[in-house]
């Protein structure tokens, strides 16, 4: 009994830190919520306000103002190159696992070494060759770009997905007789639907959330929705419930894709190092 | 493995009588490659052209902006580089906020996936508010901090810290690299605790439980069962961060934009100044060529870090 009792008073004890430590890491992104549920004379008050009646009024403004034609690019962009990486990735995952080259292990490390290349040197000559072939500010440079980032987490994640595909399942449908197209459609596709949902989560982190190409390579057609937020460093003085609206709104689908698929962002993470 | 299939596979795509053994197999690598080719000549194009392009670009001098200024100078991009302050500025930046960064990530990572491995309540609902800060949009992030919570008029904290006689310090501008630094951490401790965590998860609680019936104290157990066991997730969670933090930019370019002076400014960040505010086509691409052989001897050891720990021998 005295046993238990101190287990008790120890999990409870753990818990407060727990929780504490917790809630300083998730402290700005709540904030970020409130301030954007305030009005601007409450955001921008000296003590901060606290205590306040929640009104949707900024979210409102940032949605039927100038801000969904940059959410509707960042959309474009994410879904485009996802579906790009699933369509390059999935056969070529297959070819360096179901029945791979002989050279596997040489386009694994091709493949992950290109992911490793610094952005800043390609922006340069990616700049160039997209105002040479009439890309700025053309949201399709954006997907082709984000194609190329993700595609070799892809290949390396949708691989490690393959290859827990027990062998006996490919062996006994060659004995049956059944081609590549009946290999794929009855075996590898039904299977690998998690593997698709992993791949299309980090896709859809590192596309959603890009700045980087996007903000030098789109000016204000093609813009996303990490540029509108640019617009608040300069020139829109103190609109910081406004300001916070936006954040929410731009990080909101990565936060609930996020969320929801909680277990397969460490795999994606680590290209399927880590389960 | 490899040979037992390759040799049951062409009695399937054995067409003619007269296929000799050698040009089935040759046929057979063929269609192996196959659906590998379209991603490949992919990646191969979008990657390698434009490196091939910053190596020429970086051996003329280039103004983007004066039509006519190309002009081969050979290595003077990088005579130029060497002598000048703000690349070596920018190098010293990037080695602090990566190794600050990763290294502090690192620690509280360690220690809340730790927390979130004991018995506490509420395990669940912990772990999926921890992992916000990483999910946010950085651009976000930084904008939050900048001005709703650092703010020094505005700002939660420099509110909450006026009794300790820090009220309306300007973290921003008096702080900037620590300012960086610890958004950065804010934003990669969550991502080294689900690393670290996984491999917590990995470890048999019964060796934990048999340890302390020996007698082994908690940090005896720590020291000689738990950390040698998450040394391999710690060590991948520090690779692959260092490879993102390496190339930082969002949150400098929304936070201090590089200053004061250029305090803040990193290799990305001075590429991005010399490219499209001085429109040096040439001195940014050296600078781009630098970068990249900087990126190879970190990226070096992490892919053998990520090959022992894949066992990529051919399994098939």
């Amino acid at each position: 009994m005295i046993a238990s009792a101190a287990a008790t008073r120890s999990k409870v004890l753990w818990s407060i830190i727990g929780w504490l430590v917790v809630l300083v890491f998730f402290f700005p992104v709540l904030w970020m919520w409130l301030e954007g549920l305030k009005t601007e004379p409450q955001a921008a008050s000296s003590p901060p306000t606290i205590f306040f009646v929640p009104t949707l009024e900024e979210f409102q403004q940032v949605l039927s103002g100038d801000f969904p034609p940059f959410f509707i690019n960042s959309a474009i962009a994410s879904i485009g190159s996802t579906l790009l990486v699933l369509v390059l990735g999935l056969p070529a995952a297959y070819a360096l696992s179901i029945r791979p080259v002989t050279q596997a292990r040489d386009m694994l490390f091709f493949f992950i070494s290109t992911r490793f290349l610094p952005f800043a040197a390609s922006l340069v000559p990616l700049y160039l060759l997209a105002r040479d072939l009439q890309l700025l500010d053309n949201i399709l440079a954006l997907i082709l770009i984000y194609t190329t980032i993700n595609l070799p987490l892809g290949v390396w994640l949708l691989r490690s997905f393959l290859l827990e595909i027990p062998t006996d399942l490919f062996e006994a449908a060659r004995v049956d007789g059944a081609g590549f197209f009946r290999e794929v459609t009855r075996i590898v596709l039904p299977l690998i639907s998690p593997g698709l949902a992993a791949t299309s989560l980090i896709c859809l982190i590192f596309s959603w959330n890009e700045f980087f190409y996007a903000v030098n390579l789109t000016s204000s057609v093609a813009a996303t929705a990490p540029l509108f937020l640019v617009s608040f460093i300069s020139g829109r003085g103190l609109f910081y419930a406004k300001l916070a609206a936006a954040a929410t709104l731009a990080s909101l689908p990565v936060l609930l894709a996020g969320w929801i698929a909680q277990k397969q962002l460490i795999r994606g993470l680590t290209m399927g190092a880590v389960k | 493995m490899n040979s037992t299939r390759r040799s049951i596979l062409p009695v399937f795509g054995s067409g003619g009588a007269r296929d000799s053994a050698a040009s089935v197999a040759r046929r057979e690598a063929w269609v192996r490659w196959l659906p590998l080719l379209p991603a490949f000549v992919y990646v191969f194009l979008v990657t390698q052209i434009p490196f091939v392009l910053t190596i020429y670009y970086s051996l003329f001098s280039w103004n983007l902006l004066k039509p006519g200024s190309f002009r081969f100078t050979g290595l003077d991009n990088y005579a130029t580089l060497l002598t000048n302050e703000s690349l070596r500025t920018a190098v010293f930046n990037t080695v602090v906020l990566t190794v600050s960064v990763i290294a502090i990530s690192v620690v509280l990572g360690l220690g809340v996936a730790m927390l979130l491995n004991s018995e506490v309540f509420g395990k669940g609902l912990m772990r999926t508010l921890m992992i916000a800060p990483f999910l946010i949009m950085p651009t976000a992030g930084a904008l939050i901090w900048k001005d709703t919570l650092l703010n020094p008029l505005f700002g939660l904290l420099p509110y909450l810290l006026s009794p300790f006689g820090l009220s309306r310090v300007d973290w921003v501008n008096h702080f900037p690299m620590a300012t960086v630094v610890a958004v950065e951490v804010w934003r990669w401790t969550p991502f080294m605790m689900l690393i670290i965590l996984a491999g917590l998860q990995s470890q048999n609680p019964e060796i934990l439980e048999a340890a302390s019936v020996d007698g082994a104290s908690a940090f005896q157990a720590f020291r000689r069962l738990t950390l040698p066991l998450v040394r391999p997730f710690i060590e991948l969670g520090a690779l692959l961060g260092s490879l993102f933090v390496v190339q930082t930019y969002d949150s400098i370019f929304m936070l201090t934009y590089g200053g004061p002076g250029e305090d803040t400014t990193n290799i990305p960040f001075l590429l991005y100044i010399v490219a499209f505010q001085g429109f040096s086509i040439g001195q940014a691409s050296a600078i781009g060529v630098v970068a990249v052989i900087i990126t190879i001897i970190v990226a070096t050891f992490a892919l053998r870090t990520l090959f022992s720990i894949f066992q990529v021998e051919a399994r098939r």
